[in-house]
């Protein structure tokens, strides 16, 4: 693994890092001394302050001066290697070394990223993230009274997640072995990230069963120097036991938790949560949880079981992150934006309850034109050969040219429409509130067919493999074929509105009943059905084996479509009506709470949310790194993805 | 540029759209379009053909594995989709109570199943209230709560797919195994054991080959008939197209290295051949187990 360095001469060489051993800067070579304020480390890092002091060395905060207009503050931790043999000097720095290339090459939230890492004699130095917060140690001790349930609950999930990260690691598991609350950073956000990954442990050679970790949260099997996952379960419970109950194990006989039950001591921990800590505390190894995984869903399930979890997303999600979003553009309509926006030839094309369809410059947001409609257009649109194709509460479905945005041609239903339309092999494809589907020839603009169901189709309908599967207002799902017969349908107990994903054989599909459905989509018959805190007008995103949703409930769930399991679920302060979307590694989804959600889509973590000044329910639009939403408050927004 | 933008406007989902942009679309007459979905043979109506076999092995005295298999096919006017239930179950205890527990939890979740099945079979408009996944999860409780009644203290393992037309659903607890198997080689296994070794396994703590020879590789943390809360693995995944679905008994894959098993499987000339031949290898690596295997195709 290479790093580029400027050496002091000023030219740029690449240079492998375990061959770097040549003088550094104007540090001090002196044993044991603590740099000051003010050095600088090789001509780059400016030591502001001393952030930590540790067995083998200090941890700064420094100032990176390859960002002149801005403050770039970075963590620089040391390593002094005092060991009086050359050979186990050299050894010190291999395994330094080797950390700091597994380190590097990993990527989790939870893990501090590592930018820089040099050595000189007998001092090593790691540049990492910087992590604006307090360990986990200093949280206790500063609380008054106890933790509550809910945050430590939060912190225990997502410290399992990256446990289960580290230990599924290829080609070598990375066990941590270090887990105590002096290693649990909590940043601004109310999240966890974990420090202190050994790179300043000593290396103790000749010590009997080197042991290595921190008395008192090390299980019995890391005195024997044989630690495995399993040992960080351990310790992981042992962190959790102390910050529930303040008791610090250091100060107690070792393995004596059973000695200190936690609802003795702090009556609000619940009987579920308990369980697993003490699970995860077992003597034997193979008593406790056998995977991070497994602790990790079991303290779901206690979350879930006592109403804890339904609480825990609301205290992360509603802190704002530091500095406000700003949009690269906006728009104003005259009236609400309920629909979704759609790219098309350089164009944004957004409907509006103002009765207007507007094309959009994308890149600066200018108006290129707007074509009036005779009703609330709060579909989103389709395009075709330089078409665009909306319905309108007119009850009509126009075909605007999109270069002038005149008219071309209309097409008539008896009912508004308020279902998106869907283009395929020469039709467009939509519902109206008259109760059919109408598939519609491009190039005449006639009807096909259309078909007659028994309610209002606001669904947009899905094309695949030849059919068209759409839901209606009365919770009917019909498949119907390229010529408009019905090949299967089924009832949900209320509306189907949201529109339908099929993949692999499968449709997804919500309800107004609460429920997720997975049918199968060749025979309509129910594989699977997943149910939410309330209904559903939100359109299902496939990705990556895991499917995304909103509801009324307020939550965004991502649930495995094999095995109909919630991976994760991110609690906003009011109804997801929107449909997310998917851009390279993140999910965008707008909520009635005003918001448009920038979420990991693996993880489920938060990476920013935008404020609007009214309710988001359509679908957001990511195009070349740029993600556009409508919001009731008039307003079409330009964000940076 | 039109292409383009029209690949990438419909490639978020799969919508029939593709690459006919320069062309007038006019829908195609009947003949046409019957003649294009004519490709290769074709068989009518689509159905499951499976193939089962057992064997003692070499070491044991009886047999307390249990296979069970059901194809159903239904051709006609009406286009219905074949159904299959295939069960594989080792069990384990002494007493007896091995082949009492595998039986009684094969022919319960099959009973159930299958109970919940006739309604539709008589009458393909009447719609099953309850999810596949679901009645899954209530015949393997029930087979849990008759295995305990019949035979307490004894444990078995349970794998059982459900395939309705290209869907399978497998439900499992144990360490029999279903594997997908491709039509030119190759196969994975589509379940994970639930043994204490497979765990260590997985954790890193011992190889695969450490995993093979090591004392306590029967040990299961989880089983049918032991424990009170049963958490079975139950998931839906495609039916292997033009491959098959393998369920065995640890009587086969603990002796046989995978690939061997899916070259038997896919160079035999018929299915029960195919399961002859894995019974077979598997006394010739000297059957330290009861084995059982079920070998299943769907046929379009």
């Amino acid at each position: 693994m290479a790093i580029i360095r400027i050496v002091s001469n000023g030219q740029e060489a690449t240079l492998e890092t375990h061959k770097i051993t040549q003088p550094i800067g104007n540090e001090p070579e002196e044993e044991n001394v603590q740099l000051v304020s003010g050095t600088v480390l090789v001509s780059r890092y400016v030591i502001q302050d001393v952030i930590g002091v540790g067995g083998m060395g200090s941890v700064y905060l420094a100032r990176d001066q390859h960002f002149p207009n801005v403050v770039k503050l970075v963590a620089i931790k040391e390593m002094i290697n005092r060991a009086p043999d050359a050979l186990i000097r050299k050894t010190i720095v291999q395994n330094f070394e080797r950390e700091a290339n597994i380190l590097a090459s990993i990527n989790h939230p939870s893990i501090p990223r590592i930018y820089d890492y040099f050595s000189s004699g007998n001092r090593s130095y790691l540049t990492l993230e910087f992590i604006n917060g307090k360990d986990l140690e200093a949280i206790i001790n500063e609380t008054p009274g106890f933790l509550t349930e809910e945050r430590v609950l939060g912190w225990a999930i997502e410290l399992c997640d990256v446990l289960q990260f580290l230990h599924n690691h290829k080609p070598d598991p990375i066990i941590f072995r270090d887990m105590k609350p002096s290693n649990v950073m909590v940043n601004l956000q109310d999240h966890i990230v974990l420090v202190d990954f050994g790179i300043a442990k000593p290396f103790l050679v000749g010590q009997k069963g080197t042991m290595i970790g921190t008395e008192g949260y090390s299980p019995p099997e890391q005195y024997r120097g044989e630690a495995g996952p399993l040992a960080d379960i351990y310790a992981l419970g042992a962190t959790l036991h102390h910050a529930l109950s303040r008791r610090d194990p250091r100060l107690e006989p070792p393995f004596s938790f059973g000695e200190r039950p936690l609802r003795k001591i702090n009556q609000a921990v619940s009987a579920e949560l308990e369980a697993v800590i003490n699970t995860a505390l077992q003597y034997n190894p193979e008593d406790r949880f056998p995977s991070a995984e497994a602790m990790k869903e079991a303290l779901i399930a206690a979350g879930r079981k006592t109403g804890v979890l339904n609480r825990v997303g609301t205290a992360t999600a509603s802190i704002q992150p530091q500095g406000g979003i700003k949009p690269l553009w906006t728009f104003q309509c005259e009236d609400e934006i309920r629909g979704g926006p759609m790219y098309y030839g350089g164009s944004i094309y957004i409907g509006s309850y103002d009765h207007n369809l507007y094309s959009l410059n994308a890149a600066d947001g200018k108006l290129i034109w707007k074509y009036a409609t005779d009703g609330g257009v709060v579909t989103r649109p389709a395009a075709f050969e330089e078409n665009i194709f909306v319905g309108s509460e007119d009850k009509l479905l126009h075909v605007v040219s999109s270069r002038t945005g005149k008219i071309v041609w209309t097409y008539y239903t008896e009912g508004r429409v308020h279902s998106s339309p869907r283009i395929a092999e020469g039709h467009i494809f939509f519902g109206s509130d008259d109760q059919r589907l109408h598939a519609v020839k491009l190039l005449s603009g006639r009807a096909a067919w259309r078909f007659e169901a028994p309610a209002p189709i606001r669904s947009t309908p899905f094309i695949a493999q030849e059919m068209v599967y759409f839901g209606c207002e009365d919770g009917d799902f019909f498949c119907v074929d390229f010529r408009g017969q019905l090949k299967w349908h089924y009832k949900a107990k209320m509306a189907v509105t949201s529109s339908p994903w099929v993949a692999d054989g499968v449709v997804y599909f919500t309800s107004l009943d609460g429920m997720l459905y997975a049918l199968d989509a060749r025979a309509g018959w129910v594989i699977w059905r997943f149910r939410m805190g309330k209904g559903s007008i939100s359109s299902p995103y496939l990705m990556d084996g895991l499917i995304f949703v909103g509801s009324a409930d307020g939550n965004i769930y991502a649930i495995d479509i094999h095995t109909a399991k919630e991976t994760w679920r991110l609690k906003t302060d009011h109804q997801v009506n929107g449909s997310p979307t998917i851009y390279k590694d993140a999910l965008y989804c707008g909520s009635v709470d005003g918001n448009l959600y920038c979420i990991e889509y693996k993880t489920g973590r938060l990476r920013w949310k935008f404020a609007s000044k009214g309710p988001i329910t359509g679908t957001p639009l990511v195009y070349d790194d740029i993600v556009y939403t409508g919001s009731v408050d008039h307003f079409l927004y330009a964000l940076l993805a | 540029m039109k292409k383009s933008i029209l690949s990438w406007l419909h490639k978020k989902k799969d919508n029939s759209v593709s690459a006919h942009t320069d062309v007038n679309t006019v829908p195609l007459p009947e003949s046409q379009i019957e003649g294009l979905l004519e490709h290769g043979p074709h068989m009518e109506p689509q159905q499951f053909i499976s193939g089962c076999g057992q064997s003692i092995g070499k070491q044991r005295d009886h047999n307390e594995d249990c296979v069970f298999t059901i194809s159903i096919s239904i051709g006609g006017e009406k286009s219905s989709y074949p159904l299959g239930l295939y069960v594989v179950a080792d069990g384990m205890g002494g007493h007896q109570y091995g082949e009492i527990a595998s039986s009684v939890a094969a022919r319960t979740l099959s009973g159930y199943i299958l109970r919940r099945f006739i309604p539709y079979l008589s009458n393909p408009a009447s719609p099953m209230d309850e999810s596949i996944q679901d009645l899954m999860r209530a015949a393997i409780n029930d087979a849990q709560r008759a295995v305990t009644q019949a035979a307490p203290g004894s444990g078995t393992t349970l794998t059982a797919a459900l395939v309705l037309g290209q869907q399978m659903t497998i439900g499992h607890v144990g360490d029999s195994r279903a594997y997908a198997v491709h039509p030119y080689g190759g196969g994975e296994a589509l379940t994970r054991d639930h043994s204490l070794v497979k765990r260590l396994e997985e954790l890193g703590q011992i190889s695969s080959e450490e995993a093979a020879v090591h004392p306590q590789r029967n040990v299961l943390y989880r089983a049918l008939g032991q424990g009170e809360i049963l958490e079975p693995d139950i998931f839906t995944a495609p039916f292997p197209q033009a491959g098959y679905l393998l369920l065995c008994s640890d009587g086969l894959w603990s002796v046989l290295p995978d690939s061997t098993i899916f070259k038997l499987i896919t160079s035999a000339k018929d299915l029960q051949s195919a399961c002859q031949s894995l019974l077979d290898a598997a006394n010739d690596a000297g059957g330290p187990d009861n084995i059982s295997v079920i070998v299943v195709q769907l046929k379009t």
